[in-house]
C-alpha cells in the first residue's frame, strides 16, 4: 500500500457554466460547475481541475466565484487554470479556495513569473501546464515542442528542456497535454508522457486524447504518469470516475477506492 | 466568544480549513484570526500552514504569535496541519536549516532526491496525492476512520520526532514516515484533512468534539 495514482476530471468553464465541446468547437452548455464537481466528488475523483476558457479577462471574477462555491462543499483538492498571468491572479484563486493554479501561456511568455509565483505561495500550489506537439519526422528521434494558441503556434521551445526548466523555476507539478492527441480519443502520447516523466522530479499529469479506460491505465503504466486527466469521457457520462478506478485497479494500479 | 480559531499567520489556504470545519460543525463558530486575545479565548485551535518553514517562522514571529501558539498547544485541543505540524519540532532541514517552535524534540527532514520504491520505480517529490495512514495508537480523532484509510498529502519534508511515543500514525513513501502525532491536547497531521473527502471531514468532526483527553 502506498501513494495512489490519481484520476482528475477536468471541467471547461465558460462564463460560469460547464461547457462541453471538442477542441473548443461545437461548445454546448453542460451545467452548473458546482453540481458537476459534486458528482465527480461522489464518484471518487481524487482532484478536480477547472479550466477557465472565458474569452474576456473582464469575466475572470466569474471563475473565482465558481471556485468559492465549489470549495464550500467539495473537500478534495481543486486546481484552476486559464488566464493566470500575475501573482495577484494566483493569490485570488488560492484565497477563493483553489489548492493549485495552472500556469500555461504566461509561463511561456514570462518564465520568471513561475519563479515569482512559487516563491510567494510555494511550489506545491504551482502547476505548469505544457502543451506539446511532436515536431520530429518518423525517421528521426522523437522531439516535441511547446505550442501556444490551442496548438496552432509553435514557440520553437523543446518540450523536455522546458519541463526541466519549469521544475527548476519552482513548478510543483506538470500538466502535460499532447496537442496531437487532444480531442482525438486515441489515447495519450505515451512516448511524450514517459519521456517528460523520466526527465523531471515532480509529478506529471497526463492529458489529451483519452477515449476509453484502457487509455487511462496506459497513461500510468506505459506513460509513467502520476495522475491522469480527462474531460469528455466523464462529461458525456460514457464512464464514471468510479468505473475508471475499478478498471485501473484491475490492471494492478494503486488507486483510492 | 469564538469557539474554534484557525490561526492566521499569512500562510496557506485558511478558508478551506475553516469551510471544512463549518461543514462538520455547523453549530460552532469558526474564526480565522491572528489576534492573540482571540486565540487565547478560543475553545479549540487549528494551526494550519503551507509553504516554506522559513516563511512560516518569519510570519509567526512578525505577528508575535509564537508564544500564543505554544500556550494554545498546552491549554486546549490543538490541531496542527502539514507545516503546522512540522514547526512544532525544534528544527527543520528546509531552507538550509531553520529553528522552529521546539514544542517537541526532533527535526524535519527532506525525503531526498532519486527516491525509489521497492520495485526500483522512481518516486516523485513532492509526495503528492492520496496515501494510506496506518493508525498506531487509539485516539478519539481516529473515531469512525478505518485503519489504513487514504488521506491527501502534499509535502517534500517529513517530521522525525525523537520521542517515538508521539507517533499516532505512519505512512509509506520509500520510507515509513510519521504522518500523525499525538500528545496531551495536541494532535497534528502531515496530510490535509480539509482536502481528504469523507475521512478528512470525519477527522475534523472528531476534533470539534474532542475535549483534549
Amino acid at each position: 500500500m502506498s501513494l495512489a495514482k490519481r484520476i482528475i476530471p477536468c471541467l471547461d468553464v465558460k462564463n460560469g457554466r460547464v461547457v462541453k465541446g471538442v477542441k473548443f468547437v461545437d461548445i454546448r452548455d453542460a451545467g452548473d460547475p458546482v453540481e458537476v464537481a459534486r458528482r465527480y466528488d461522489r464518484e471518487g475523483a481524487d482532484e478536480i481541475t477547472f479550466l477557465d476558457i472565458t474569452a474576456s479577462s473582464d469575466d475572470r471574477d466569474t471563475i473565482m466565484h465558481v471556485v468559492e462555491k465549489v470549495a464550500e462543499e467539495v473537500f478534495i483538492p481543486l486546481t484552476v487554470g486559464g488566464g493566470i498571468r500575475e501573482v495577484k491572479d494566483v493569490r485570488r484563486m488560492l484565497n477563493a479556495g483553489a489548492d493549485k493554479v495552472g500556469i500555461n501561456t504566461a509561463a511561456v511568455f514570462n518564465p520568471e513569473f513561475v519563479k515569482e509565483a512559487s516563491d510567494r505561495v510555494g511550489s506545491q500550489c504551482i502547476v505548469v501546464a505544457i502543451d506539446a506537439k511532436k515536431v520530429s519526422e518518423d525517421t528521426e528521434q522523437d522531439r516535441w515542442e511547446i505550442f501556444t494558441h490551442g496548438g496552432r503556434k509553435s514557440t520553437g521551445i523543446d518540450a523536455v528542456e522546458w519541463a526541466i526548466k519549469m521544475v527548476d523555476y519552482g513548478a510543483g507539478e506538470i500538466l502535460l497535454t499532447s496537442m496531437d492527441r487532444d480531442g482525438t480519443k486515441k489515447g495519450f502520447d505515451l512516448d511524450l508522457t514517459s519521456t517528460i516523466s523520466d526527465a523531471v522530479s515532480v509529478p506529471v499529469i497526463a492529458s489529451g486524447g483519452v477515449g476509453n479506460l484502457e487509455h487511462l491505465a496506459d497513461g500510468i503504466i506505459k506513460g509513467k504518469a502520476d495522475a491522469v486527466l480527462a474531460a469528455s469521457i466523464f462529461h458525456f457520462a460514457e464512464y464514471s470516475v468510479e468505473e475508471a478506478k475499478q478498471y485501473m485497479a484491475s490492471k494492478g494500479i494503486e488507486v483510492r477506492l | 466568544m469564538a469557539q474554534i480559531v484557525v490561526i492566521d499567520y499569512g500562510m496557506g489556504n485558511l478558508r478551506s480549513v475553516a469551510k471544512a470545519i463549518e461543514h462538520v460543525a455547523p453549530d460552532q463558530s469558526v474564526v480565522i484570526s491572528s489576534d492573540i486575545n482571540t486565540i487565547a479565548s478560543a475553545e479549540r485551535v487549528v494551526f494550519p500552514g503551507q509553504g516554506a518553514a522559513r516563511d512560516c517562522m518569519r510570519e509567526l514571529e512578525a505577528r508575535k504569535l509564537t508564544q500564543a501558539v505554544l500556550v494554545a498547544a498546552k491549554e486546549k485541543p490543538f490541531l496542527g496541519i502539514c507545516m503546522g505540524m512540522h514547526i512544532l519540532l525544534n528544527h527543520s532541514e528546509e531552507n538550509n536549516g531553520i529553528d522552529c517552535l521546539g514544542l517537541y524534540e526532533g527535526d524535519v527532514r527532506f525525503f531526498g532526491k532519486n527516491l525509489k520504491n521497492d520495485q526500483g520505480e522512481k518516486l516523485k517529490i513532492p509526495h503528492m496525492g492520496w496515501n494510506n495512514v496506518k493508525q498506531v495508537i487509539e485516539h478519539p480523532l481516529w473515531h469512525d476512520i478505518g485503519d489504513d484509510s487514504r488521506f491527501y498529502f502534499v509535502h517534500s519534508y517529513y517530521m522525525n520526532p525523537q520521542d517515538t511515543e508521539l507517533i499516532a500514525a505512519t505512512s509509506d513513501y520509500a520510507i515509513e514516515f510519521v504522518s500523525a502525532i499525538a500528545k496531551d491536547k495536541v494532535f497534528a497531521v502531515q496530510f490535509h484533512p480539509e482536502k481528504s473527502a469523507q475521512d478528512g471531514l470525519q477527522l475534523l468532526r472528531n476534533f470539534t468534539q474532542w475535549d483534549g483527553c
